[in-house]
């Protein structure tokens, strides 16, 4: 069964056309993270599903149901927000128990929920505190609480991890796998950090100006790239585009290599001249002018001696390599 | 607070400047206060004289109490007040959240026919109003005081409260939604906790110019079982002679209830203020 379909979905406000002709099939357990550029609509399409913002045109199903006039509260959600958005006034306890007592359930089954809900996620010590007296990552697993207790068909995040720092991040994404893991829930996670994006989607949507660009699991996209734009969204250090360093590529087409596919060789197509290293332990990033001058990265696995002011040959295997045409679509046949 | 934020001469002189500041706001209520406990002749010989065992006196106090309905007025007054500022909280701050919260076509043109009434004395229409209070047969009720007062707070109540309002996280009342509060409960339970010192700023400012009006008591309730304590002080203020002794004892009196009033609301208050500044 799929959990959530959009079919068609678009959303204006006023004059400003933000969502363009949205399609979209997220399966039962499913766990799917937006990407895309800051303003390009992740966030009024995730409020679109919540019932947040009515779609101006198109059809929401959740669970087969269409729930385009179905509110908020009814359509099987729960949304975490990047500001927490936790009650300030009420405890963590009543904070994750709102909702069940809105919905009329009887207090035990909300005692139970609550109760099952702060154990997995480490918070009974703090059960009679209000979030101000908590910290980022706690108000954080809150928040998640609050979401879980509801039992909903569909979770939304909305860039839940982006007021935390890298360790507890780090941490909290792993929670939140595991957590994806325990329910089997289906999931939606908003997000501009492509670790997250990578490590934690089944599938991966990528929005530029209100569409959607390419959807498929993290491989596919790595591995296969619809156009320029996908391909420089994904991978870290992101992928280099050249258009003149390269002997015999036509004009106006653009050749794509990720940095991890360039190393030192003798025999290396390009020359070029190294102007900054990078040195991270595990891996070197040398940044590189080729002598059309075109900058390009270049990720050394393990520590290399190579300095700035080093000229050097880069080489790469044209089987990785991805071909642009001048609309910067991807050109297939050439590959090899 | 640390030593590298503040080091003691600035404190010391902050703290001057303050108590100097003090000194000259509360002249003259100081001197009202001493006053009032002083018999006639004492207040004319040497009004800045502490009262003592000669000069003493409670007549004017007696006076107060004796002559005319005191307690009538002061009750009078307090349910002007307290009803006129509760109608205008609560209208102005739902007028403000449906302005601050909902699209909806003519929200701006809405907001700033609300505004309007900033810039507009009510006094103006005062012979407008005497006329619809007179064909509605309010003339001489407590009620007509209310619904000017009210009128006359709501603008700026509306002005202030919308723009605190529109600072209230929007995720907060999403999250809200999507529990399944109704947007009554969103605005009673998580807005309107958020705007409290702005709700305070907006009664205190209501509060005192309602307490010691004098003009609409005068014109649209001069009866007797209806006069607010402002007006019926005004009956020891004679043409040719005026009994400072009640006058003072009546000011000294009518001073308690906005005291208490203010500092219910005050620590609000302070944080409405400074809330803007500091974030
Ligand atoms: N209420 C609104 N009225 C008008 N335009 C809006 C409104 N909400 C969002 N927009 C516009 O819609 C576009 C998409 O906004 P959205 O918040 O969905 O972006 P986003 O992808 O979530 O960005 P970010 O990654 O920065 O959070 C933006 O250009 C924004 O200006
Ligand atoms: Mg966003």
């Amino acid at each position: 069964m799929t959990a959530l379909k959009l079919e068609n979905v678009n959303k204006s406000f006023g004059p400003v056309h933000v969502l363009k002709d949205i399609n979209l099939e997220v399966e039962d357990g499913e766990f799917v993270v937006f990407v895309g550029p800051s303003g390009c609509g992740k966030s009024t399409l995730l409020r679109v599903i919540a019932g947040l913002e009515d779609a101006s045109s198109g059809t929401i199903r959740i669970g087969g149901e269409v729930v385009n006039s179905v509110p908020p509260a009814k359509r099987g959600i729960a949304m975490v927000f990047q500001s927490y958005a936790l009650y300030p006034h009420l405890t963590v306890r009543d904070n994750m128990g709102l909702g069940l007592k809105q919905e009329g359930q009887p207090k035990d089954v909300v005692d139970a929920r609550v109760s099952k809900a702060s154990k997995m996620l480490d918070l009974e010590q703090y059960a009679q505190r209000r979030p101000a007296e908590l910290s980022g990552g706690q108000r954080q697993r809150v928040a998640i609480g609050r979401a879980i207790v509801r039992e909903p068909k569909l979770f939304l995040f909305d860039e839940p991890l982006s007021n935390l720092d890298a360790a507890l991040r780090m941490n909290t994404r792993v929670e939140i796998a595991e957590l994806h893991r325990t329910l089997a829930a289906s999931m939606i996670y908003v997000t501009h950090d492509q670790i997250e994006a990578m490590t934690l989607a089944d599938k991966i949507v990528v929005l530029r100006d209100g569409r959607i660009e390419q959807v498929g699991s993290p491989m596919e996209l790595y591995n296969n790239p619809a156009n320029r734009f996908v391909a420089s969204f994904l991978g870290s250090p992101s992928m280099n585009f050249l258009e003149r360093s390269v002997p015999g590529l036509p004009a106006g087409q653009t050749i794509g290599i990720r940095p991890e596919h360039l190393g030192l060789r003798e025999d290396g197509q390009i020359f070029g001249k190294v102007t900054h290293v990078e040195r991270l332990g595990g891996d070197t990033n040398l940044l590189v002018q080729t002598g059309q001058g075109e900058i390009m990265t270049v990720r050394l696995f393990g520590q290399d001696p190579t300095e700035v002011g080093d000229e050097i040959r880069v080489g790469f295997d044209p089987a990785c390599a991805f071909y642009f045409d001048a609309q910067q679509e991807r050109i297939f046949q050439q590959a090899a | 607070m640390t030593k590298a934020r503040s080091s003691l001469s600035t404190k010391t002189t902050m703290h001057a400047v303050l108590i100097v500041y003090t000194i000259i706001a509360l002249f003259p209520v100081f001197v009202i206060l001493i006053n009032s406990f002083k018999s006639r002749r004492a207040i004319f010989r040497d009004p800045l004289g502490l009262p003592n065992e000669e000069t003493f006196s409670l007549i004017g106090y007696q006076t107060v109490l004796k002559q005319g309905d005191f307690f009538l007025y002061f009750q009078n007054s307090m349910i002007v007040t307290v009803v006129s500022l509760a109608l205008i909280l609560l209208f102005g701050a739902m007028a403000a959240f449906a302005l601050a919260e909902y699209r909806f076509k003519g929200n701006t043109l809405m907001g700033l026919y609300l505004a309007l009434g900033i810039m507009i004395p009510i006094r103006i229409g005062t012979v407008a109003i005497l006329e619809m209070m007179v064909s509605t047969g309010l003339v001489n009720t407590l009620t007509a005081l209310i619904l000017v007062y009210t009128a006359q707070g709501l603008p700026l109540a509306v002005f202030i409260l919308s723009e605190f309002m529109k600072g209230v996280s929007d995720d907060l009342k999403n999250a809200g939604r999507i529990d399944g509060l109704s947007e009554y409960k969103i605005f009673f339970r998580l807005v309107l906790p958020l705007v409290r010192p702005a709700m305070a700023t907006v009664a205190v400012f209501n509060m005192i110019p309602i307490w010691n009006d004098l003009w609409f008591p005068l014109i649209l309730a001069p009866a007797e079982e209806v006069k607010t304590l402002t007006l019926g002080s005004q009956v020891f203020i004679g043409q040719f002679v005026t009994d400072w002794n009640a006058v003072l004892s009546a000011l000294s009196m009518a001073i308690l209830p906005v005291m208490i009033l203010y500092v219910i609301f005050s620590r609000q208050l302070i944080r409405g203020i400074t809330s803007g500044a500091v974030k």
